[in-house]
């Protein structure tokens, strides 16, 4: 079976490591705060200009003064600042946020981005993701891992515009872990019930299973 | 002593022309500079070129003045939840500059610092660093980025005094604060002006130094673009 978007979620969060600064895009990676362990230590930072963010307020105690980058109301953790865009971007382009998890339209095989434009079509900007792709040393893409017309989304190289250049070094799907590594996507783990077949089928670019692929654990 | 307050956004934005390029604060509909945005729809000033994150919504914030076609050109990191931006966009009628975020942030506090360029590794490689200058540091490519250029700055505080000096709040200070001093003339509007030397000095996050004109804003809407809640347990 291939996972929900929830299930993506959870998957990546066993990624987040006690001690971690860690930014959150839009979709998909926003449900990973949802299941981050509750016994490490973990602040998640919002580009907007908060760190420490927690989860939505219950209703009417909603304030518009505090949202995340996805422009969502939230509540604030103790231990929480606010600070300018300025700040928020060195803390980025500083290498001082630990781990970005975010989406992507394309990722090829040589660790390449796409997920900002689709040339006459959809043109909403990049907001942050240019700067946190560009200098996160650990980058997780969260992503389905064909589009809607079950066209792979793992490719050879991106057709879209980029967002960056060779920065992705894992990817976790409704399929599939990968890793990236000498422009090729290595196989390392299967979603429950998901052969290797099929995520051969799905993944365009270079696919690397090497032994037996184990199935994810949540 | 010296004295920023104004009366009103009338005095505020005196000086404003058609063909002139203003900084907006604010990230999606938080921390907008209301008061100003309105009083430049009532001005009719045109072929402007605004510098802000976001465009607004359809019927609120910047995208009030995109309704009454008075921008020329946007620079903006994020433009989506705006239908009318994006038919002037594809029509043409708009021209768009869409840079990433961080040097959107860094290219106002350039501009204030007296900056006049820096180097971003973000956008190297992608449809932003065409044409731009780029040089390797410690083994990593980087663009030359420039300092924005700007006539107004328009910003909104929650807290202000008459010398100019500035209090945010929450998430409504995102760019507000790297954009005062990054114009020629900075105008901030606030939710409560009170007499100098109500606020503590230690509390300033913008000093008035990079205010020219203060004013108390008549009204407050504070919009939720996304109002998100959670269920109780």
């Amino acid at each position: 079976m291939s996972l929900t978007k929830d299930q993506i979620a959870q998957r990546i969060a066993k990624e987040v490591k006690d001690g971690y600064y860690v930014n959150l895009g839009i979709g998909i990676p926003t449900l990973v705060a949802n299941y981050v362990q509750e016994d490490i230590a973990v602040e998640f930072q919002s580009e907007n200009g908060v760190l420490g963010m927690g989860p939505f307020p219950f209703e009417g105690e909603e304030d518009a003064d505090v949202i995340n980058a996805g422009k969502q109301t939230i509540t604030t953790l103790p231990g929480a600042s606010f600070f300018d865009s300025a700040m928020s971007f060195s803390m980025i382009r500083g290498r001082h946020v630990d781990l970005t998890i975010l989406g992507a339209m394309e990722v090829a095989e040589n660790g390449d981005i796409a997920n900002w434009k689709i040339p006459g079509k959809m043109v909403k900007g990049m907001g942050g993701a240019m700067d946190l792709v560009a200098s996160a040393e650990n980058i997780i893409v969260a992503m389905m891992h064909t589009n809607k017309r079950g066209a792979s989304k793992l490719l050879e190289r991106c057709s879209l515009p980029l967002t960056g250049v060779g920065c992705v070094k894992k990817v976790v799907t409704n399929l599939a872990v990968l890793e990236i590594r000498d422009n090729a996507f290595i196989l390392k783990e299967r979603a429950p019930g998901v052969s290797v077949e099929d995520i051969v089928k799905a993944t365009a670019g270079t696919l690397v299973v090497e032994g037996d692929i184990p199935e994810m654990k949540f | 002593m010296i004295k920023k307050k104004v009366p009103s956004a009338v005095e505020a934005l005196k000086g404003v022309e058609s063909g002139m390029t203003l900084m907006l604060g604010g990230f999606g509909l938080c921390g907008i500079p209301e008061n100003s945005i309105a009083r430049l729809v009532a001005l009719g000033v045109k072929d402007l070129t605004c510098i802000s994150n976001n465009a607004g919504v359809d019927d609120f914030g910047l995208g009030l003045l995109l309704q009454n076609h008075q921008i020329k050109k946007m620079i903006s990191s994020y433009v989506g939840e705006n239908d009318e931006f994006e038919r002037q966009m594809l029509s043409g009628e708009l021209e768009v500059d869409l840079i990433p975020q961080g040097s959107l942030a860094e290219r106002c506090r350039a501009a204030q610092a007296g900056v006049p360029a820096f180097y971003t590794p973000a956008g190297y490689g992608t449809e932003v660093g065409e044409g731009k200058e780029s040089r390797e540091f410690n083994g990593k490519m980087h663009i030359l980025e420039h300092a924005f250029d700007a006539d107004f700055a328009f910003v909104k505080a929650w807290k202000g005094d008459e010398a100019g000096n500035l209090i945010f709040k929450g998430t409504a200070r995102n760019f507000n604060p790297v954009m005062c001093g990054a114009a020629r003339i900075t105008v901030a509007e606030v939710e409560e002006l009170v007499p100098a030397g109500e606020l503590d000095p230690n509390a300033i996050h913008i000093p008035g130094i990079f205010v020219q004109r203060i004013y108390q804003g008549e009204r407050y809407e504070k919009r939720i673009e996304q109002r998100t809640v959670r269920k109780p347990a």
